[in-house]
């Protein structure tokens, strides 16, 4: 594998029509990849893998133990809340709102964590 | 009619789209709205639409996980794939693979594995497309199979992917309707019947007097456990009232086997029932992101943001679709036993209406229906064939021009027609379950370790794509030509994306420390791009 040349090329005119705050000093930081650069992005990359491990943890309690739960315990899978049986109506509906409602939790959470980092880099 | 829409719509696309850049990615302007129908639109396939009613009605509350799994794929694709993938700018996963670990063979291999994979899935497509038609119109299944495959091979071949757009979202609307108005009916017309019992315990009885048409020999068991004899090419009158015989050999449940869990058995049948909900699970849920005709649409999103947003739409949609397919099974189960006794239970969405209702009303949404069909198979397998095509055109065949391309799709289209004409006899739905499986093993790992650590290298990778993908493509492969299994060795292979899957990230990740030395250069650079906010525009 040939290494990439390392020509840094700056392009004047676009890097002054971009939008920026008092954040060079960071921005400059995280582009040209030094210590404090790095430690940022490895810090944010972790921040976002713990938020979306979570949300798969809720979905793995949530959906995942239902199949030993009703091999280990069938008296519960034979119960019948408004009329229908359990496991038809946790996997036949109930299962696509819980579905949907951590997904939207996820992006609303994710989206408060950029708007954090974003903050960072802009004001300092 | 569907297909004259289809093809009406796809020509209207052909006006608008100009350049090559137009012409494969809709020149990214399209909104999460449009483009989160026109996503599920395209994913809905055969599988979806015919295959999980005709799984439930077979085998009852087991393969709800079918549904569930292809939904909660969306999920995963959400968490851990979305946003990173769309910031790294790459159209498809041997883009993604260059882009991220500099490595053009590892991009030759992934491509390799798009094919097969998009083949893989374009397969069941046709079957249910010539299934359709041989229920709907009597006709030959061969002839089924060839429409459908020639009109998608044209409209992708002359229109490429704005028409896509246009057509993949109204197919979506088009099947969520074709589902939910007949299902209105036939739920009322259950009602009216007084709410006959899905599982009676005395056995199930026909709710009309059935004619059965068998084409295959078999032996009926009655509930009384007296066996008849029927010949091939027989018809049986069963008149209503009568319990409902079981085919010998049939891979069908019944009774409390079918309502409740079949794991509910005990014993080492028990642990084999529970390994292949947990391989279906861990297979639906990671194959999707590794499926190549859905990311190649998150190139079309504006932004990172913007992909996260189209895939939580998506999410919904899929959901509210996959409400209904079950209640068809369901249905299926009073009103066209039948179904269960020839063994053409992936019809059972198609033949619902008409057995149920009478007159009138139950044709016209048979027929609404089988448009619903047609549409899961014109869409899904148009966008298969689009990426298909696209990573052919600029990585093997030719360097991506739209006369590549055109070529490109007319080859990687003949492949699966091909295949489809061969293979009448396969179950829809896990044909469809075993591409997820080689997805799940192959693109799952290599996209989630290359958007979350940092020590991937393009060794590790091409190692854990080709140990975990090899042995679940082997798994299918033995599955659909093989030997019939038994016992352990059939649910190892039957569903082998519980031991794949682990398998492919242990080599990806072994193989990848063994060759640290190996890991790009600017790897930090690529993470801040895959990971910055987008309003930083770094």
């Amino acid at each position: 594998m040939p290494p990439e040349p390392l020509k840094r090329v700056r392009v004047v005119l676009a890097d002054a029509a971009a939008p920026r705050g008092g954040g060079d000093h960071t921005r400059t930081e995280l582009e040209e990849q030094t210590g404090i650069g790095e430690a940022l992005v490895k810090g944010l990359v972790r921040t976002q893998l713990a938020l979306a491990l979570r949300c798969a943890a809720v979905v793995a309690v949530g959906l995942g133990t239902l199949p030993l739960l009703f091999a280990i315990a069938p008296a519960v899978a034979g119960t019948r809340p408004f009329g229908v049986v359990l496991p038809w109506l946790l996997l036949g509906v109930a299962a696509y709102p819980f579905l949907f409602g951590v997904g939207w939790a996820y992006v609303h959470l994710v989206e408060r964590t950029e708007r954090d980092f974003t903050d960072l880099v802009e004001k300092h | 009619m569907v297909t004259v829409a289809t093809v009406v719509i796809g020509a209207y696309g052909l006006r608008v789209a100009r350049t090559t850049s137009d012409f494969l990615v809709a020149s990214r302007e399209i909104s999460p709205a449009w483009n989160a129908a026109a996503i599920s639109g395209e994913y809905l396939s055969a599988a979806s639409f015919l295959g999980v009613a005709g799984l439930v009605l077979k085998q009852g509350v087991d393969v709800l996980w079918y549904p569930v799994g292809f939904a909660a794929g969306y999920l995963a694709l959400l968490l851990f794939v979305a946003a990173p993938l769309r910031r790294s700018r790459a159209f498809t996963l041997p883009d993604f693979c260059e882009l991220r670990l500099r490595s053009t063979r590892l991009r030759k291999l992934a491509t390799i594995f798009v094919i097969m994979i998009g083949w893989l899935y374009l397969v069941p497509q046709l079957q249910g497309a010539g299934l359709t038609m041989q229920t709907v119109s009597g006709g030959r299944y061969q002839v089924g199979v060839l429409l459908v495959g020639i009109v998608v091979i044209a409209n992708v071949a002359l229109g490429g992917m704005r028409s896509i757009t246009f057509v993949q979202a109204f197919q979506y609307w088009l099947k969520l309707t074709a589902l939910a108005v007949p299902i209105i009916f036939l739920v009322l017309h259950w009602q009216a019947d007084g709410r006959p019992a899905l599982a009676p315990p005395a056995g199930a009885t026909f709710a009309h007097s059935t004619t059965v048409v068998f084409d295959h020999s078999a032996t009926l068991v009655r509930p009384d456990g007296s066996t008849v004899d029927v010949p091939a090419h027989t018809s049986v009158d069963f008149p209503a009232g009568t319990a409902i015989p079981q085919v010998r050999g049939g891979d069908v449940s019944s009774g409390a086997d079918w309502l409740l869990s079949g794991s509910t058995e005990g014993g080492e049948r028990r642990d084999r029932g529970l390994f292949g909900a947990y391989s279906l699970i861990l297979a639906t849920f990671l194959g999707t992101m590794g499926l190549p005709h859905v990311l190649v649409r998150f190139y079309t999103n504006r932004d990172g943001a913007a992909a996260r947003r189209t895939t939580l739409v998506v999410l919904g949609l899929v959901g509210l679709f996959y409400l209904l397919p079950t209640l068809y099974g369901v249905l299926g189960r009073i009103y066209t036993p039948q179904l269960l006794m020839t063994g053409d239970t992936d019809a059972v969405v198609l033949v619902l209406p008409g057995a149920a209702l009478p007159g009138l009303t139950g044709q016209l949404l048979g027929a609404l229906v089988a448009a619903g069909a047609f549409a899961a198979f014109l869409s899904t397998s148009s966008g298969l064939l689009t990426s298909v095509a696209g990573v052919l055109s600029t990585d093997l065949i030719g360097r991506g021009s739209v006369r590549d391309f055109r070529i490109s799709t007319v080859l990687a289209g003949l492949v699966p027609l091909a295949l489809a004409l061969r293979a009448g006899g396969m179950d829809v739905s896990q044909v469809v379950g075993l591409a997820f499986a080689v997805a799940a093993s192959s693109f799952c790992p290599l996209l989630v370790l290359g958007i979350w650590w940092r020590g991937l290298t393009a060794i590790g990778a091409a190692a854990g794509v080709t140990v975990g993908g090899g042995t679940a493509l082997a798994a299918v492969i033995t599955t659909v030509v093989g030997p019939a299994l038994s016992g352990w060795p059939a649910a190892l292979i039957g569903q082998p994306a519980a031991w794949t899957v682990p398998l492919a990230f242990l080599v990806m990740i072994s193989v990848s420390l063994a060759t640290r030395r190996r890991v790009p250069a600017n790897v930090g650079l690529t993470m801040l791009r895959l990971h910055a906010p987008d309003p930083l525009r770094l």
